[in-house]
């Protein structure tokens, strides 16, 4: 099938619509579908050759904030050219309430069209406000994804009409092999930690506390933590002072770095009071191979089979963690089969999955309808000549 | 000794005379700038009207129409604060009509000309009633603060009037285009 997909960010803008869409369309090309991405790019990136640069992005007030978007009759015009080349039989706009290609590729395009939302916006009246101007875009739209329940909430109270929810995937494969950060895990053992160290909902003091036990009985033994916070000496100075310097905190990390984390330390260790939809972090960790321990709330329970892909421990409870720590620790065998079993879980949650879950609702648009072209919206501006 | 009486109450009176001509003036500065400031308030609802008017008017993308619809949104009664709500609504409309080839884009469609020149006209005023305002702001800040009104509170009850900063240029100049490359 020929696919086209609109990404209303900078392709060259780290951020997670950008990365959904590159998995997205990575995985669909994998399963052998032609897939061609239009997204704003600066002139001088480089840029996957799937993607079609829509040029430069303008930095423009949006919401409170300043957002790199593309708008304007000359975008208009690529998408309508992008779109008449491409001869797609599926359009694919992904957030198309914020003013960027997304919107203007539903403007001038006719046929089937399936729509992403990806945020979830709290109720506001801006969208009253500005519906009006975006309806005519927003009624071509054949088929609805939303990538969390709260995106889907949103999207039914604010525009109404209903999605499907097809959450995120995990690219496995990028998390499969990486280089352990330099000295780690180090001869006595090391537990990993990802997340915001100030967000109790993730549980790092629960981890903390564990550590408490766990360190004067093991004295080689490590944390390793990953994560923004607002002040990280806070954090450290929450332990015993002998314990301090066997704690290494990283700060925020690139995603590359994230992959290099879960390969550096024995155990991982995903605390979490609660809070989690999924628990993305968690399955990224399944994906690179290392042994998790969980706490024992739905969403992980969920995705570690019950315990058969994880040890599960009594979620706030820094006792029963720090004796699951101690009986990972000890019993390598053990770690390796909880591995193997968390690889094997986690493809449940890959791409491809995910991939052929967005592509059956694209078969279902596609059904007696002919391909995607352009109508004739916004025929009266300035054709490609003037571009 | 009569002359003396005479002569103190002669300079009592002339003072007391300066300090209310003092006071008077100072009150008649707080009430210009009210006045000016129900001017600034006035073009900038002018302003946010007519480019909510060319937001919906169908001659833009829409994408642009949405940025500009939001930016107008966020001017009237939104939790950001009103300076920057409407420099918000500058940059918007600047990042609209700096499209190059903008004007030609719209030219020749119906209303379009009008359109624009309305929105322009309104963004200059606001520039022009901003500039008066906080001209008047600085003139009875000083009023205020000369040691004999501050001395006798001659400003009394009112609340020193406070500048209103924001970006209200539709052209991009160097020095006030933070959002530039």
């Amino acid at each position: 099938m020929k696919i086209g997909i609109t990404c209303p960010y900078s392709w060259d803008v780290p951020g997670g619509v950008q990365q959904h869409i590159r998995d997205l369309a990575e995985a669909l090309i994998d399963e052998g579908h032609e897939v061609s991405v239009i997204s704003p790019a600066d002139d001088d990136t480089p840029l996957p050759p799937y993607v079609v640069g829509a040029g430069r992005a303008v930095p423009v007030p949006y919401n409170g904030s300043v957002a790199r978007l593309s708008f304007g009759f000359l975008s208009v015009s690529r998408v309508r050219r992008w779109i008449r080349d491409g001869g797609f039989d599926v359009l694919h706009v992904h957030e198309p309430e914020i003013p960027s290609l997304s919107l203007l590729a539903c403007w001038v395009a006719s046929g089937p069209i399936v729509a992403t939302v990806h945020t979830a916006i709290p109720r506001s009246r801006i969208l009253l406000v500005t519906y009006p101007v975006v309806r005519t875009g927003m009624e071509k739209i054949n088929g609805r994804i939303a990538v969390s329940e709260a995106a889907r909430t949103t999207l039914v109270e604010h525009i109404g009409g209903d999605a499907v929810v097809i959450p995120n995937g995990v690219a496995t494969r990028r998390y499969r092999k990486a280089d352990p950060l330099p000295g780690w895990p180090g001869p006595g053992g090391a537990i990993g930690f990802l997340g915001r160290l100030d967000e109790p909902r993730k549980g790092l003091p629960v981890l903390l506390k564990a550590f408490e036990i766990l360190g004067p009985q093991r004295p080689g033994l490590r944390l390793l933590i990953a994560g923004p916070a607002a002040d990280p000496e806070e954090v450290l100075h929450r332990l015993p002072a002998g314990l301090r310097d066997r704690v290494v905190l990283l700060g925020q990390v690139s995603e590359d770095d994230k992959i290099r984390v879960l390969h550096s330390v024995d155990v991982f260790c995903s605390p979490n009071t609660g809070g989690e939809s999924f628990g993305i972090v968690t399955a990224e960790a399944m994906a690179a191979g290392v042994p998790i321990m969980a706490s024992d709330i739905d969403a992980f329970r969920q995705v570690l089979r019950g315990g058969e892909a994880g040890e599960l421990f009594a979620t706030g409870d820094a006792a029963d963690l720090a004796r699951a720590a101690a009986r990972l620790l000890d019993d390598p065998a053990r770690r390796a089969r909880l591995s193997a079993a968390a690889l094997a879980a986690v493809a449940d949650y890959d791409w491809s999955v995910v991939a052929r879950a967005v592509f059956s609702v694209y078969e279902t648009v596609v059904l007696g309808s002919t391909q995607v072209a352009v109508t004739a919206s916004g025929s009266d501006f300035p054709q490609d000549g003037l571009a | 000794m009569i002359t003396d009486i005479v002569i103190v109450v002669a300079a009592a009176l002339l003072v007391g005379v300066y300090v209310s001509w003092r006071a008077g003036r100072i009150d008649r500065m707080h009430a210009r700038v009210e006045m000016a400031r129900t001017a600034l308030d006035v073009t900038l609802l002018r302003r946010s009207s007519v480019a909510m008017e060319l937001a919906t008017s169908g001659l833009l993308d829409p994408a642009t129409g949405l940025l500009l619809a939001a930016a107008v949104h966020g001017t009237r009664g939104g939790d950001r604060p009103r300076d920057l709500a409407e420099s918000d609504l500058t940059r918007a409309l600047r990042a609209a009509f700096s499209q190059p080839g903008f004007r030609t884009s719209l030219s020749g469609k119906e209303g379009a000309d009008e359109l624009l020149a309305e929105v322009e006209a309104a963004a200059h005023q606001v520039f022009l009633a901003r500039k008066f305002y906080n001209d008047m702001v600085a003139a009875t800040r000083e009023a205020r603060g000369r040691p004999l009104a501050r001395l006798l509170r001659l400003s009394g009850k009112a609340s020193a009037p406070e500048f209103f900063e924001m970006d209200d240029s539709l052209v991009a100049e160097k020095s006030s285009a933070p959002l530039g490359r």
